[in-house]
């Protein structure tokens, strides 16, 4: 299938596929069939040259059967040929009232429900592969970058035996890349859904200003507790990490939750801080696997102070709690950290003598009681002296509990967010993505 | 000609695609990948996972003007193949002009043989109804007082088909039987929490049929690890000095991983990686000069390790696969890159070239990174340490993107004194830097102390591929290593 085909034959193809699979359904069945899929071409850039091109179609149908009080999951890659696939549905079908047989009941299931009917598809302008290449590359001539430009459809839609039909289809692209002079770096992200040349030789330049700010003298930096400065990129490495089981109902109650304490009421966080889901950003679509829909705003922390873990119906029907809709893992899907009141042009001023880190890398839970956090400075890290920009300074490691950093350590937010949308293509291409302000912290603690 | 067509859901002839001239294309590959997942997973005694997932595809790869591309589809139709070799050519062709290196299909060898993982049964013979059974078993050993507030036992089982075929008369196919385990115990008192698992998450990964399912085992381990993370609520935390350190073979996996596989492969050298997972602090001319650790230390890259996750007998450019020593006496001797890597850097390396699956293109990968037995008994070198901690099972990892600064942690510690073991600790962590610690390495444990442990989530790549490696280690002593424990 051609790109500018491929979102409405799928819809077609979903359809079909269902209409006959939820057919098939026996008296004491119900189903949810979950489609993701895309049409996308990689290409992956060293030193402005490409090291590889792959263009991949991809269609993925997963069907949650519950049967007989059992639940079992069953997904398959498709063809895209109708009959072949229709042939896939029915061997996916079979295959779970074959394991029904030998499944004991699942006491968490819930019944379906229909959760509506949606349809939202955004149409883009994306550059051919050839285009791709030349744009790329001509614009970057003279530098060494590094990164991956991706671009094509994505799709992701639900529909259920209760009647519930949602649908997601969007085009977009995403040149995620670094510039290098030696092992000094810059790092950005331009994304979007119609390719826009100036755009990209704007992004371009912003990242080529902020690697000549690294040929400064580099500066040694001892271990010890600096007041920092992260700015969205590296905040939102961290809002990655509080993803993983720090906001999960589910994790919580598991007695694996890093914000236990904070849920319990045994710690605040400081009042500037407070953290929600945003479907408004419209990154991704707000229906879950159940195609359970979410509130559009979905307040987590508010001010400091906890107001709900993201729990799931299966969490919910657990626990006893209340389900808002969360994902299956109940990750955070569109993240917003609301913003202060510091302006960007005040930021090297408000941080005085101190750290200034564009990026952070490989975040971990070191200490989870006490939501203790380790990882790395990574990309245009400076060392900042009475306001003025030293120089870059070398890796260096962090080791800092966010009840602290996000509370008492807290100074301030920036008035301007950025919205860093998500690029991970493990298996598939991610939806969603992250909003957060800069945040200047006290005493940012530094160890190796 | 193996029979592809019997073993997929259309069935199409490489032959035909692979006879057919395409002007432009210097060589023309065909990777076909079908692989079942089925993940089982009990919580407290109740049924918390059923799922399976059947991904099949092809990857077409083309060698044009000198540059590799790919065009990967599910369409197995003889006109789904044709398609995705007029996208792979045309793309590659566009791409050549602007290659970063020029290759030939000397980088893609011909390949012809069979393999298959070591199994007693088979996994497509599992009974469904048995593997319920003795994971149920596991939880319900777990539950040994009401501080255990999670009991978790998972099975994930990969059955794995790879064929590759060429223009140049490649015609391989390899069949892998894979199991990977995870118990979970976790337990509370007022705001304290510590979970043991089986070793690390998931770290029990094998090439291994359905015979690893032993109810009696299952509820063995189920009661130990729970007992332990009991013990561990009771426990100090982790002492914050300078102290040695015994790191178990459930742990050296890890290190071994972080800090010896991941800057030693050759794509991060040339910086293919630079954008993501990162770079390397090793240099092209450390190889056969960089002193990596003491001469204790021997590493090597063996995909012929019976049962380790990550054996094969071709990568996915069809090079044959074969034990090389990386690391000999603590001197830098090879890296880990395929014939694509080794023709740009011009240095020694390995059959790596490995992708996740039909959907990617192979990079370098790690396979089995394994780190060679010595002399000591486990006992000999605790008695060797006159203060120290000895740690188990990873739980929480970090790395600098040039493999340089970590910091590690740990589900257990023991603190040893005066060469004996006086008590557990928890929350144990280190941190180092990669060379001066392998520098530090002051004992290795022997052959009957070595454990294989594997995982199926190294992620690297853009795009983003997740993999399998398998990591064989003794216990190792490091002396003198900044330890520490947790705030609460």
């Amino acid at each position: 299938m051609k790109n500018q085909n491929f979102a409405p034959a799928m819809k077609e193809h979903f359809q079909k596929l269902t209409d006959e699979g939820l057919a098939d359904l026996k008296g004491n069945e119900a189903a949810v069939f979950n489609l993701e899929a895309e049409n996308s071409f990689f290409l992956r850039l060293n030193a402005n040259k490409v090291r590889q091109n792959t263009h991949i179609e991809q269609i993925i149908l997963a069907l949650r059967l519950q049967k007989d009080g059992k639940t079992m999951s069953i997904a398959r890659t498709l063809s895209g040929n109708l009959e072949q696939d229709k042939r896939a549905v029915q061997a996916m079908l079979a295959e779970g009232r074959k394991d029904s047989e030998s499944l004991p009941v699942d006491p968490l299931q819930m019944p379906l429900e229909n959760n509506g009917t949606s349809s939202s598809e955004f149409k883009g302008r994306m550059l051919s592969p050839e285009d791709a290449i030349q744009s790329i590359t001509d614009s970057a001539e003279g530098t060494d970058l590094a990164g991956l430009y991706c671009s094509g459809p994505v799709i992701s839609a639900n529909r259920n035996s209760a009647g519930q039909n949602h649908w997601f289809s969007t085009e977009s692209f995403f040149m995620d890349y670094s510039l290098y002079n030696g092992e000094k770096a810059a790092k950005a992200v331009y994304a979007g859904s119609d390719w826009n040349s100036d755009e990209w030789k704007t992004n371009l330049n912003r990242a080529k200003n902020q690697l000549s700010l690294l040929s400064r003298p580099t500066q040694n930096i001892k271990l010890g507790q600096y007041r920092t400065y992260l700015a969205p990129g590296a905040v939102s490495e961290i809002l990655s990490t509080m993803s993983w089981g720090g906001l999960s109902a589910s994790a919580w109650k598991q007695g694996q939750s890093p914000f236990r304490k904070l849920a319990e009421g045994e710690r605040k966080l400081s009042p500037k801080f407070s953290l929600r889901e945003n479907f408004g950003l419209g990154l991704t679509p707000a229906f879950n696997g159940l195609g359970e829909v979410s509130e559009k705003i979905v307040s987590l922390i508010e001010n400091g102070e906890f107001r709900q873990f993201l729990t799931s119906s299966r969490t919910a029907k657990e626990f006893s709690l209340k389900s808002n809709a969360a994902s299956e893992s109940e990750g955070m899907r569109s993240p917003e950290i609301l913003p202060g009141s510091l302006e960007e042009k005040d930021i090297l001023k408000a941080l005085g003598t101190g750290l200034y880190l564009s990026n952070l890398h490989y975040l971990n839970w070191s200490d989870p009681n006490a939501a203790r956090i380790t990882g790395m400075t990574r990309y245009a890290c400076f060392w900042v002296e009475n306001g003025e920009i030293a120089g870059p300074i070398k890796d260096l490691r962090f080791d800092e509990s966010l009840y602290d950093a996000f509370g008492d350590k807290l100074m301030d937010l920036t008035l301007g967010s950025e919205v860093d949308p998500a690029v991970m293509t493990y298996g598939a291409r991610s939806l969603g993505g992250k909003k957060a302000p800069g945040m200047i912290i006290n005493d940012w603690t530094f160890t190796l | 000609m193996l029979d592809i067509a019997s073993m997929t859901t259309a069935s199409f002839s490489p032959e035909k695609l692979l006879k057919k001239s395409r002007n432009g294309a210097e060589y023309v590959g065909l990777r076909y990948v079908r692989e079942k997942t089925t993940t089982r997973a009990i919580r407290n005694d109740q049924v918390e996972q059923n799922h399976s997932l059947l991904d099949e595809g092809v990857m077409i790869e083309v060698l044009a003007n000198g540059h590799f591309g790919y065009a990967a589809t599910a369409d197995l139709s003889e006109d789904g193949l044709e398609r995705a070799l007029d996208v792979a050519l045309r793309e590659t062709q566009k791409a050549s002009a602007r290659k970063a290196f020029s290759f030939s299909a000397a980088q893609r060898p011909v390949a012809v043989g069979k393999f298959s993982s070591p199994r007693k049964t088979a996994l497509d013979q599992a009974s469904l109804a048995e593997i319920v059974a003795s994971l149920t078993g596991a939880t319900k050993t777990m539950k040994l007082s009401d501080q255990i507030v999670n009991r978790l036992a998972m099975a994930m089982m990969v059955e794995t088909t790879i064929e590759h075929f060429s223009s140049t008369g490649s015609s391989a196919s390899q069949d892998f039987d894979i199991v990977n385990l995870h118990f979970a115990a976790t337990a509370a008192n007022g705001g304290e929490m510590q979970t043991r698992t089986l070793n690390g998450g998931f770290a029990r990964s094998l090439q291994i049929g359905a015979e690893v399912f032993n109810r009696d085992l299952f509820a063995r381990e189920g009661e130990k690890i729970a007992q332990e993370a009991l013990e561990l609520l009771k426990s100090e935390n982790c002492p914050e000095e300078t102290l040695d350190l015994i790191l178990m073979p459930d742990q050296m996996m890890l290190q071994i991983h972080e800090s010896i596989g991941h800057p030693l492969e050759l794509d991060r050298i040339l910086g293919d990686e630079r954008n993501y997972a990162g770079w390397s602090f090793v240099k092209p001319e450390d190889f056969g000069q960089l002193q990596y650790g003491s001469k204790l230390m021997n590493v090597s890259f063996d995909p012929t390790r019976e049962h380790e996750i990550a054996s094969y007998i071709f990568d996915d450019g069809g090079t044959p696969a074969k034990k090389e020593s990386l690391i000999k006496d603590g001197l830098l001797v090879r890296g880990l890159g395929s014939l694509e890597s080794q023709a740009r850097l011009n240095v020694p390396g390995v059959a790596n070239f490995r992708s996740a699956s039909w959907n990617r293109a192979p990079i370098d990968r790690m396979a089995n990174i394994n780190l060679e037995p010595g002399t000591q008994s486990l006992e000999e070198l605790i008695a060797s340490v006159e203060d120290g901690v000895l740690m188990h099972s990873n739980r929480s990892w970090s790395i600098d993107d040039y493999r340089n600064k970590f910091q590690f942690g740990c589900e257990l510690g023991q603190r040893i004194k005066n060469g004996k073991v006086v008590g557990l600790v928890k929350n144990p962590n280190y941190r180092g830097t990669t060379v001066s610690f392998w520098n530090k390495l002051a004992g290795v444990g022997r052959q009957e102390t070595v454990q294989t442990f594997g995982t199926p989530y190294c992620g690297k790549g853009e795009p983003n591929q997740v993999i399998r490696v398998g990591h064989a280690s003794p216990p190792c002593l490091f002396r003198g290593v900044e330890v520490f424990g947790g705030q609460s």
